[in-house]
């Protein structure tokens, strides 16, 4: 959930710093080709499946437990994840692991073993429907139309992620160079191209293709990276050689929680545990339609409880594989670097060696593409380029032929992260917009039809948002900020609505609103240290400063869930609650505990989530 | 659904572990693997893929044949018994 920022200077740093960007030869290529291959190949081939609009917006809910699983967690794997988790890991070491290990695990357990039930139980279609279900309309339309606009604008931004990375490794400038084309059409060639392919696949296969192809990024993501950490490490002197290259900091995940002054993340235990832990986790595991979609995709009740819980076994397993790699590029010898880059480092000028020489391990230092000096911090310090540690490491380590594997991989994941957010928005427009309030009462085949088009839609605004982002500096950092006002407040209405018998519909909408009007004004009021008001907080009146930016973060997400708690309850007690028979279903109290003798051991959810505690304690322990 | 996902996946990771394999052994002892800390990365890595890959393809073919024919789905007719 770690944003990144892959901003236009990036592309101008690099070709700065003199690198020559990707040497792509024709096995690389190949790779690439067969990849995209299979990807539409899927979609082929699943086409004459998708006779319903069951079959096309939930995968005919047939899908095994273990390929929704891998599917969950890619659908929140696109390549910010990917790219934000190593530039985090570069920056502030083994302790980014708490967006996993605190900020994914227990929530997903959570869903798993208590959540589950209701959402796929109730036969909803959707998080909004299920909403409209246990509450009323209004309470729906409220989620409806908030989370569609979020996803179109969420794959958008990530269209337009992938473009810059594209345009900043210099993939496709030799070919465009030996075809005679302007360099400059790189960007739209690379927004153009993705958005038909995901097109394409998403039209034919519907959200069964996304899935499909959201296991296939998964292994890819694994296959890519693992070499990669595999080498780096060996090249560093192993997990010894990494921890004397690096500050002991970066080596612990625990230390110096207790205060925020004393840990690189700058908030202390309770903000981590109940910000990050508690209501960010849990508001977007259990309750994002973009995650939750793939296990309602599962073919029965007990498979859609064990999603989440297969989905965080690897998930727990990953910092080893997305933000090591970032610790490995800030523990990379100089050195061995210059060697390397012996043919890259021949053309460098005089203010480019400064440059190199500025940034810290394959970290480089940000540049002002301005003046070509290196930008300095308040304390005198260069500010580096941590968004470069992924793909800077894949450079660096990986010869021709697994480099290809490495960044299709790469590929992969900005393509899936498109795709889970297109398909959770066709369902939501379909089910929860168009055929609730535009169009009720028409044949199947006519909201099989809609979904279908409402692909190419959403993949259209999605490419909108991408050039918008594209115009205007300030709009990702804008929409992101409007993302975490909006998911901070949900859980207590999921919470209140799954686990409480007496709340109302009325309170739960009030409830709603006021805690995404609570963060708001949290954010206008607040700041965070060394930050201008602004977009970053503060553009009412500053009355608080919190020491980071993620405090502030963390805070606002706890404000707005006491205020959505606390209102949904009061208004509850005075509101006329619906009658138990209405409930059963949706309600834990009130509905019949899911059995799990007939089950083996191994797949009884309840013993899959012990085993996954006591593995988080171990970890945890393991690196504190 | 009645396309097993591990044939296509088994299919790919194979493909790309047969092309990796062989441009690793093409290339043995190439300065290019000094970026890798001196492993023929290609070579080792390409025998990884195939592995998962024809474990993958292998396991898929095998479900396929010995799948339970599926039941019949809602509001489709059952298969009528013939009467000896």
């Amino acid at each position: 959930m770690q944003p990144c920022t892959v901003t236009c200077d990036i592309a101008i740093q690099v070709s700065r710093r003199g690198r020559p960007g990707v040497n792509l030869t024709t096995i690389d290529w190949l790779i690439m080709l067969l990849y995209f291959a299979f990807v539409l190949g899927i979609g082929f081939a699943l086409k004459r499946f998708m006779k319903t609009s069951k079959d096309y917006l939930q995968a005919g809910r047939s899908l095994p437990a273990w390929i929704c699983g891998l599917a969950f967690i890619s659908a929140n794997l696109g390549a910010q994840e990917v790219i934000g988790m190593g530039a985090s890991g570069a920056k502030y070491g083994i302790v980014t692991s708490h967006f996993y290990w605190i900020g994914a695990i227990p929530a997903m357990i959570f869903v798993g073993v208590f959540m589950m039930p209701f959402y796929y139980g109730s036969k909803a279609r959707s998080v909004p429907e299920f909403l409209r279900l246990r509450f009323d309309e209004k309470t729906r339309a409220w989620n409806a139309c908030s989370f569609a606009l979020m996803t179109v604008f969420s794959s958008g931004i990530s269209m337009y992620a992938m473009a810059r990375l594209i345009q900043t490794l210099h993939v496709f400038d030799k070919l465009f160079l030996r075809l005679g084309l302007p360099v400059d059409w790189i960007f739209h060639f690379a927004i153009i191209l993705s958005a038909v392919i995901v097109l394409c696949y998403i039209f034919l296969g519907g959200l069964t293709s996304a899935i499909y192809n959201e296991v296939l990024q998964f292994f890819l993501i694994v296959a890519g990276f693992l070499p990669l950490v595999w080498v780096g490490l060996k090249n560093v002197g192993g997990w010894d050689g990494l921890k004397a290259a690096l500050p002991v900091a970066y080596m612990h995940s625990w230390k110096g929680m207790g205060s925020a002054q004393t840990n690189p993340l700058g908030v202390d235990w309770f903000a981590l545990v109940a910000g990050l832990g508690f209501v960010l986790s849990f508001g977007y595991w259990c309750t994002d339609f973009l995650v939750i979609q793939t296990a309602m995709a599962a073919n029965s009740e007990e498979s859609a409880r064990r999603v989440p819980l297969i989905a965080a076994i690897p998930k727990m397993f990953f910092p080893f594989l997305v933000i090591l790699p970032g610790l490995i590029a800030i523990g990379t010898p100089m050195v061995t670097q210059h060697v390397m880059n012996h043919d890259a480092a021949a053309g460098v000028t005089a203010s480019n060696a400064e440059n190199l020489s500025a940034g810290r391990g394959l970290i480089p230092a940000k540049v002002d593409p301005v003046t070509g000096k290196v930008m300095l911090d308040t304390h005198g310090q260069p500010v580096l380029d941590y968004d470069l540690a992924i793909p800077n490491m894949l450079l660096h380590y990986f010869p021709t032929g697994i480099l290809g594997l490495g960044l299709t991989a790469l590929l992969a994941s900005f393509m899936s992260g498109m795709a889970g957010n297109v398909t959770a928005f066709n369902t939501v427009w379909t089910f929860d917009i168009y055929q609730s309030y535009i169009h009720k009462g028409a044949s199947d085949a006519h909201y099989l039809k809609m979904g279908r088009w409402t692909t190419v839609v959403g993949i259209l605004i999605s490419m909108g948002t991408a050039y918008v982002v594209l115009g205007f500096n300030n709009i990702m950092d804008t929409l992101q900020l409007v993302f975490s006002i909006v998911n901070a407040p949900l859980f207590a209405t999921f919470l209140l609505g799954m686990f409480w018998k007496r709340s109302t519909g009325h309170a739960a909408f009030i409830g709603l609103a006021s805690g995404t009007v609570g963060a708001l004004l949290h954010h206008g009021l607040t700041i965070g240290a060394g930050d201008h008001p602004g977009i970053h907080g503060g553009w009412l009146h500053v009355i608080h400063t919190y020491p980071s930016d993620m405090a502030l973060n963390f805070w606002q997400a706890i404000f707005a869930f006491t205020i959505n708690f606390t209102l949904t309850v009061l208004i509850s007690l005075v509101t006329k609650p619906r009658p138990e028979k209405e409930l059963v279903g949706l309600v834990y109290s009130l509905t019949p505990k899911p059995v799990e003798h007939h089950m083996a051991w191994y797949a009884r959810p309840s013993n899959i989530a012990i085993g996954l505690i006591i593995l988080l304690v171990g970890l945890n322990f393991i690196f504190r | 659904m009645s396309l097993d996902l591990r044939i296509p996946l088994g299919l790919l990771f194979s493909i790309v572990g047969v092309l990796l394999s062989i441009y690793g052994l093409v290339t043995r002892g190439s300065e290019i693997y000094a970026r890798s800390a001196g492993l023929d990365i290609n070579l080792i890595w390409g025998i990884v893929m195939l592995g998962f890959g024809l474990t993958m393809f292998l396991l898929g073919r095998y479900s396929d044949k010995h799948a339970k024919p599926q039941p019949p789905g809602e509001g489709e007719p059952r298969p009528l018994g013939h009467n000896h």
